[in-house]
């Protein structure tokens, strides 16, 4: 059968496509540090780089449409009149290689299975209280202290079901816990649709390359809950509970219910009687036993916790006391993931497991003590300050590349209430190529494992890698301009 | 498999409602175009607002009832609810919350096609572009239903879908069929003349009924034929009583295969409904005047849908 030449480029000389990239110095994902190519990433390299700028470009408006179409979608708390906006998403994918992933693995199982001890230990015994590792008052004087769950013990007494663990990577390549989320930790959903996006943008480049898949978060999960429904209950219904459609991650929630093929419930969904929740379907109540719930402990149960919520479900806090359902992650998380506590994580993890951390912290100096505080108002130009219990990026002051009224305001707001901060120094967060508007340039990332726990913890092969689409930016959250690219695990 | 959320009960209902509704104001408004290229002028489109007894409505937004005016109103016009665009908002919003149960391509086709209305400004929807318009939105509508039959779980929530789509569109076909009555009023001398033919004729075609009459009545055009022929015929998927027998198809799977009863009213009402049809004598009807006729329909029809409602979804009923 005779077939269509193939034509011949008139333009043949294009610069490849990573010719002109330089990474200014910083820990680069694709290509390693400065003087140290990263030899894991090469097959990547070899297939990215013939690609030309043009093609790059068309290939990466397509995977756009697709996005605006498929009405992937967060909304921004801000901007409540903008209900719809894409987050962005980068094509040229984050690289990591087998070895580092089995350590940020493991390192990801130790933090999880640290936090579920601390957490186990300061609703029951407090023995890290009396044994002097952790203040009281950021215990029990914790806004996220949940007196109601003292002495309430959990299946295989798993707190924090589902953990995402926010890893940035120093100059030298070290990964370094940033910030633990214990709570309701999103981006999963974007893990698995930048995947789905990259397969169809680029069926060539991802044949035979080998990377681990991430398609069965959905059955993990649902698996992994499963295990962790109240005793007795043999084929226990999952559903996963969110706030609505106006919620900033309801596609995420979508995305879960269907991974999982449960039901997607508000709060008006579920009655509870007897101390027992039901659903309202057509056919009248049906029994739930385990809620992956995506609303904060404060509007669970307006009888017990906030009183004027219409998004919780009545009498559903006296049920889960009395071991009639299972929530995830249970109440009172927000503890373990406080900036604060944060800070003695390395310490509870030589006292819980009586081992080194796997995973280093970022240095953090804690406000409420003495020292730090000084050392923090002394150096005030040269840390990143981050209120305490503040999540979404706001309010985190970058001392480096603040204005001098920043820096005043800031440290009057340190010596009104120190408890209220941590600092850190400025870490050279990683960078990988990104497609920007005068080519392929470098931008700082960071990476947030999922991590789901049953009986036993399971770590989804890469995670969330988060991008500061703003030249220089640190900041990733999406709320403040940050995309998101794929995330390879390679295979080999 | 669980059972379906009573609330997401509503939302396939009000999702088949909403997109049939469009489909049918498409149509509406093109054979309405076609009506006033017929020299009546702009009071015609004054019928049309009428037909949805949005008379004071209009008035109080936007004063006289001019072409491009009442255009407006109905195609993109975001603070009236019975316009196209909001229609499909309000499909869009419903799928929104359904899209733990309805397939990807669903979604993706709905909210793909609410973005391209979304996107059209006034000058894209004039008197001029206004069939290209029409065209456009049954397409689209189209595309849903026939990605909804190819993609969608047949569960309780696909036939709880298809009884909102064959309740709206007898509704909705009483309507079109109400634009004739409102915009010429077959006077004796009229009846049979060109223009009255020319009008039946675009009526049935705005219907997608031309050649299913042709095929059903091979002589002739009559009023009294059209009308019988789109109210009454047996065959035609349009008919309201075609829809009506649908809708009751709908309900006996949804109790012999699901278990989910309506209520005995929904069934009585609808019972009644069709008896009607098929008993009255379309002579009758027409000389008692037609459109009290289908404004009783229409009673009726909201009735059976509040039965419908507190039946199957009563916490958001």
């Amino acid at each position: 059968m005779s077939t269509q030449p193939q034509q011949t480029r008139a333009d043949a000389h294009i610069p490849s496509l990573l010719a002109g990239y330089d990474a200014g110095g910083y820990f680069c994902e694709l290509t390693g540090a400065a003087h140290k190519p990263a030899q894991f990433a090469a097959p990547v390299r070899a297939l990215l780089d013939p690609l030309d700028m043009r093609e790059l470009r068309r290939r990466a408006k397509e995977a756009e449409r697709e996005l605006y179409n498929s009405g992937i979608t967060f909304t921004v708390y801000t901007r409540k009149d903008v209900l719809d906006r894409v987050l962005p998403f980068d094509i040229i994918p984050r690289v990591i290689a087998k070895s580092v992933w089995h350590c940020v693995e493991q390192g990801v199982c130790q933090r999880v299975a640290v936090i579920n001890a601390f957490l186990h230990d300061i609703y029951h015994d407090q023995n890290c209280i009396r044994d002097g590792v952790v203040p009281a008052s950021l215990v029990t004087g914790n806004d996220n202290f949940r007196e109601v769950m003292k002495g309430v013990d959990l299946p295989f007494n798993t707190y924090a079901h589902i953990c995402g663990i926010d890893l940035v990577r120093d100059g030298k390549g070290n990964f370094r816990v940033l910030e633990d989320n214990a709570r309701t930790p999103s981006g999963v959903s974007y893990v698995i649709e930048n995947r789905h996006l990259m397969q169809r943008a680029f069926p060539d480049l991802m044949r035979n390359i080998g990377l681990r898949h991430v398609s069965n978060y959905g059955q993990m999960l649902h698996e992994k809950l499963s295990e962790v429904g109240p005793p007795n209950v043999r084929d226990p219904q999952v559903v996963v509970l969110t706030p609505g459609v106006y919620n900033s991650a309801f596609f995420e929630h979508v995305f879960l219910s269907r991974e999982m093929g449960v039901p997607l419930v508000e709060g008006r969904d579920l009655v509870v009687r007897d101390d027992k929740v039901f659903m309202q379907t057509i056919k009248g109540l049906e029994p739930v036993h385990i809620i992956y719930r995506r609303i904060d402990d404060d509007f669970l149960d307006p009888l017990t916790f906030n009183p004027d919520s219409a998004l919780g479900v009545p009498g559903i806090m006296r049920s889960y006391l009395k071991g009639n359902v299972t929530l995830a992650n249970a109440v009172g998380t927000g503890v373990a993931d406080d900036k604060a506590v944060y800070a003695y994580m390395p310490r509870l993890i030589e006292y819980y497991l009586g081992e080194k951390p796997i995973l280093d912290n970022v240095d953090t100096y804690i406000c409420s003590e003495a020292e730090g505080l000084e050392y923090t108002l002394d150096n005030l130009d040269k840390l990143v300050i981050k209120p305490v219990g503040g999540s979404g990026g706001y309010g985190v002051v970058i001392g480096p590349r603040a204005s001098k009224r920043e820096l005043d305001k800031t440290r009057k707001a340190l010596m009104r209430q120190p408890e209220n901060f941590i600092s850190q120094p400025m870490i050279d967060l990683s960078v990988s190529p990104t497609l920007m508007p005068r080519g392929v340039e470098p931008r700082h990332v960071d990476l947030r494992p999922f991590a789901i726990t049953g009986e036993k913890t399971w770590v989804l092969p890469g995670g969330l890698t988060r991008v500061a689409l703003k030249k220089g930016s640190l900041v990733v959250n999406s709320s403040q301009g940050g995309g998101s690219k794929d995330t390879w695990v390679m295979e080999e | 498999m669980t059972s379906l959320l009573s609330r997401h009960a509503a939302n396939i209902y009000w999702m088949g409602r909403y997109i049939e509704r469009a489909e049918n104001l498409a149509r509406l408004l093109d054979v309405n175009e076609t009506f006033s290229r017929n020299a009546l002028g702009e009071q015609n489109w004054a019928a049309v607002l009428e037909i949805f007894s949005d008379q004071e409505t209009f008035a109080a937004q936007h004063g006289a009832a001019t072409t491009d005016a009442v255009i407006h109103f109905y195609t993109l016009d975001t603070a009236n609810p019975n316009s196209i665009r909001a229609q499909l908002q309000a499909v869009r919003e419903n799928a929104r919350s359904l899209r733990p149960l309805i397939s990807t391509e669903m979604w993706t086709q709905i909210n793909t096609f609410h973005n391209r209305v979304a996107a059209k400004r006034r000058q894209d929807v004039t008197e001029a572009k206004l069939s290209g318009f029409c065209a456009m939105v049954k397409e689209g509508c189209q595309t849903h239903t026939g990605i909804t039959e190819g993609t969608f779980v047949r569960d309780e929530a696909w036939f709880i879908y298809e009884a909102g789509r064959a309740l709206e569109r007898a509704d909705q076909t009483t309507r079109l069929l109400d634009v004739k009555y409102h915009l010429l009023l077959p006077s004796v001398e009229d009846v049979g003349s060109r223009l009255d033919v020319s009008q039946w004729n675009a009526l049935l075609r705005s219907a997608a009924g031309y050649h299913a009459f042709r095929r059903a009545y091979p002589h002739g055009m009559t009023p009294a034929l059209v009308a019988e022929f789109m109210l009454i015929d047996r065959y035609f998927a349009r008919s309201v009583r075609a829809c009506l027998v649908r809708l009751g198809h709908r309900l006996d799977e949804l109790e012999r295969a699901y278990k989910i009863a309506p209520s005995s009213r929904t069934r009585a009402q609808l019972g009644a409904l069709i008896r009607t049809l098929e008993t009255e004598s379309i002579d009758d009807v027409l000389g008692r005047g037609l459109h009290e006729f289908l404004d009783d329909i229409q009673d009726k029809l909201s009735r059976v849908s509040e039965e419908f409602a507190l039946s199957f979804f009563p916490e958001s009923a």
